[in-house]
């Protein structure tokens, strides 16, 4: 057994917020920098060299990249050995959320019922956890500030088994088509395929966090990655949906086994800033 | 790239019938940052025929609800929310001498309707640049419901502002006109 303390939660996640609100990863960098090179609209041109632009300030300053600095989703790894002292787990994860928030001015965004009264929390908590139970003795965190106006022009189908590749392809395009400049294109689009209805928008979310255009290790699904790509970008809907042929920068699929009735569909999308950070204790 | 169109607050209508669609501006002068809860305020305050916290005649309201502003900042991170949230209280607003929006993404066939019967303009600003967006905003203050925090109503001075006429006050619109010419 190895001992963690709820403190060391509490920074870690706290650090790994502030780094995702300010820097851009390189590869995200890289892959705009690419976009700019073969972005044929001139208006496209001017908003990629804009984000590029943006992109710089917000980690020279260490200001938010953009305003709505998310709901805060967490992604944790538990090693089976690891024993948590001191605390309690989801009050360090919502702790360490809530001084990032505060400490590093970035926006308050949640509010406590969704329906009625919708008062803001003024913390950012509580924060999204997904927990996954793996060997070792180690926490790995991987936390994705989500910006609602990419999360909102997403969507989830129960295709049927008959539907295949071609049902997978349509429904993926006509939900990017439908988002237009809505999500803040270029976009990346997070698909998840098979387990359940819940599930396949948990993968779908985790997979947008993947190294950037790295295809799936499937070669079946990574053609399908190249292709729903490819159809996007002739949608020509562009940088900021203003027109052009980079609409998406990349398309991750990741699938699980499911039941011998169904085939869900889940697409999370991402605006092209992509927060994400990880970090291991 | 076309020429850079100054424009200054509150617009003028004789000067903003002038401005086409795809047209790149620079806004100078104060907008109004106001978001899905206070629209939702003012709709109401309309609806019981009261006044509302600020006067809207000729006025910008910006969707927007910036970070807290750092020390030695004068403004937080802040860039356009999408706009389609707002459409069911845009109409409203417009008919009470609202003459500009700056926003992001789609607007509904109802607002453009009004957007051409009020002669306004709907401006694109670049979803996802905040940190640069700020730069161009001078000074920031709270005018309105404090109480909703990011959702306040805010007062931004702003100098050289950058937008695109999206929606110009003939009803023409940029995300119509555009997307096709690189459709495959």
């Amino acid at each position: 057994m190895r001992e963690i303390k709820a403190n060391q939660i509490k920074n870690k996640v706290k650090e790994l917020f502030l780094k995702a609100n300010f820097y851009i990863n390189p590869d995200l960098m890289q892959r705009l920098k690419k976009a700019l090179v073969e972005e044929n609209s001139p208006i496209g041109r001017y908003v990629l060299k804009m984000i590029i632009e943006n992109n710089k300030i917000a980690s020279r300053e260490e200001v938010p990249i953009c305003q709505d600095t998310g709901l805060a989703v967490v992604f944790v790894e538990v090693g089976q050995e690891v024993h948590l002292v001191d605390g309690d787990f989801t009050e360090a994860i919502n702790q360490g959320v809530k001084e990032a928030y505060q400490e590093g001015y970035l926006r308050k965004s949640v509010v406590d019922d969704p329906v009625f009264e919708r008062k803001n929390t003024k913390t950012n908590t509580p924060a999204i956890i997904y927990t996954d139970i793996v060997p070792g003795d180690k926490i790995k965190f991987m936390v994705m500030p989500k910006g609602f106006g990419s999360e909102n022009m997403s969507a989830i189908a129960m295709l049927k088994p008959a539907d295949g590749e071609k049902g997978i392809v349509d429904f993926v395009v006509e939900t990017v088509k439908k988002a237009g400049p809505n999500p803040c294109p270029p976009t990346i689009i997070g698909v998840g395929i098979g387990g359940t209805i819940d599930k396949a928008m948990v993968i779908a979310k985790k997979a947008i966090v993947r190294k950037i255009n790295q295809p799936n290790k499937n070669p079946k699904f990574a053609a399908l990655e190249k292709e729903i790509l490819t159809k996007i970008n002739n949608l020509g809907i562009g940088p900021a949906g203003l027109g052009g042929n980079i609409t998406s920068l990349a398309v991750h699929i990741d699938y699980l086994p499911t039941h011998i009735a169904g085939m869900p569909v889940a697409v999370n999308v991402c605006c092209h800033a992509a927060r994400h950070a990880e970090g291991i204790l | 790239m076309k020429n850079i169109i100054k424009i200054t607050t509150p617009l003028d209508a004789k000067k903003i019938v002038k401005l086409k669609t795809g047209d790149f501006v620079n806004i100078t002068g104060n907008i109004y940052g106001a978001r899905d809860a206070a629209h939702k305020r003012f709709f109401e305050l309309i609806e019981k025929g009261k006044r509302l916290p600020i006067d809207l005649k000729g006025q910008i309201i910006f969707y927007a609800g910036p970070t807290p502003t750092k020390p030695r900042h004068s403004c937080g991170s802040v860039g356009p929310t999408t706009s389609y949230r707002m459409d069911p209280y845009t109409p409203t607003l417009l008919n009470k001498g609202l003459k500009g929006m700056i926003g992001k993404g789609f607007r509904s066939p109802e607002v453009i309707k009004s957007i051409k019967k009020n002669k306004a303009v709907y401006f694109g600003a670049i979803g996802g640049t905040a940190a640069l967006i700020s730069k161009s905003i001078r000074k920031s203050e709270v005018v309105a419901y404090e109480d909703l925090g990011a959702e306040a109503v805010f007062r931004f001075y702003v100098e050289d502002f950058p937008a695109i006429v999206v929606i110009d006050t003939y009803g023409n619109n940029l995300y119509e006109t555009e997307p096709p010419k690189y459709m495959k």
